[in-house]
């Protein structure tokens, strides 16, 4: 039954990794990846992998891709211009992946990739995925952890900073000028008679 | 009954497909990202198949490592794409001559 799964998920993924690299139009593309990512999420159930399965479809589908999404539709891209090389480059293409899958497949059908799970299923602690990955990222990994904090905030700064651009018919304040301002410039005294009565 | 090389295989046909679509589709940088994205993914099958079929968690503590970068990368990398397509028009690769390359 799980064998049937796994087959149905793979064949899914490959579909549309396939469909990802031979599609025409780019929108059409990043959604066949999102199918991908969903489709790898499951197979990474099947892997006991919980909380990375959820963790890729909340990343990737729910930040990257429509990061992909918003980029790919505000772009006015020439799909025709972009595309005529295709069929030139098809043949060596697909001979080099064909080939590089040959050698793979070649290797890894030996007897020594054929591992079963069921003989380390015992030994394990009776922990939920999460906890146990929560056990050794934040007591053995915590630094690589850090760090991995770090490089988002820098990911984000340098996305702001590249793609922020100072329009001339936006307003804006300048604090540096309105902090030095004097009493002088903004409020004038002017002497009057009081002739009241 | 499923073994290690099932999973090992399908992260081989993931990565061959996507390094196929880095020649077919070089014209355009949308696409390579994309399958620059699928070979991270096909990377994340090895790691999480070796962690699951040898019982460590620590490939899967790499796997988040990954998931990270790959975000971050993915960010930068659209945002220099969003800039390059401001300033010139076009994302063609053939067109990005700029700097003699």
């Amino acid at each position: 039954m799980i064998t049937l799964v796994f087959y149905c998920l793979s064949a899914i993924l490959v579909f549309a990794a396939a469909r990802v690299i031979t599609v025409r139009n780019p929108v059409q593309a990043a959604l066949f990846l999102v199918l991908a990512f969903f489709t790898s999420a499951g197979i990474w159930l099947l892997l006991e992998a919980e909380f990375l399965a959820i963790a890729l479809v909340l990343v990737y589908v729910g930040a990257v891709m429509v990061l992909f999404l918003f980029v790919v539709m505000m772009l006015d891209i020439n799909t025709d211009s972009v595309r005529e090389g295709f069929a030139r480059y098809f043949p060596v293409g697909g001979l080099v992946g064909v080939l590089i899958l040959m050698e793979m497949i070649l290797v890894l059908s030996s007897t020594f990739f054929n591992k079963k799970a069921e003989n380390i299923s015992l030994d394990v602690p009776l922990v939920d995925n999460t906890t146990a990955l929560g056990r050794v990222l934040y007591v053995d990994y915590l630094y690589a952890f850090e760090i991995a904090a770090v490089i988002l905030l820098v990911a984000m700064v340098a996305a702001i900073t590249l793609t922020l651009r100072n329009r001339k018919e936006s307003k804006r304040q300048y604090p540096e000028q309105q902090v030095k301002v004097t009493r002088a410039e903004r409020i004038k005294l002017v002497d009057m008679t009081s002739d009241g009565n | 009954m499923l073994v290690l090389s099932h999973f090992l295989v399908l992260g081989a046909v993931l990565f061959c497909i996507s390094i196929a679509g880095i020649f077919l589709n070089r014209k355009n940088i949308i696409i390579l990202l994309m399958c620059i994205e699928l070979m991270l993914l096909a990377v994340n099958m090895n790691f999480i198949a070796f962690s699951h079929f040898n019982g460590d968690i620590a490939g899967q503590v790499f796997v988040f490592f990954i998931l990270t970068v790959a975000a971050a990368e993915a960010a930068i990398g659209l945002a220099i794409l969003v800039v390059l397509f401001r300033n010139k028009r076009t994302i063609n690769v053939e067109d990005l001559d700029s700097m003699k390359g």
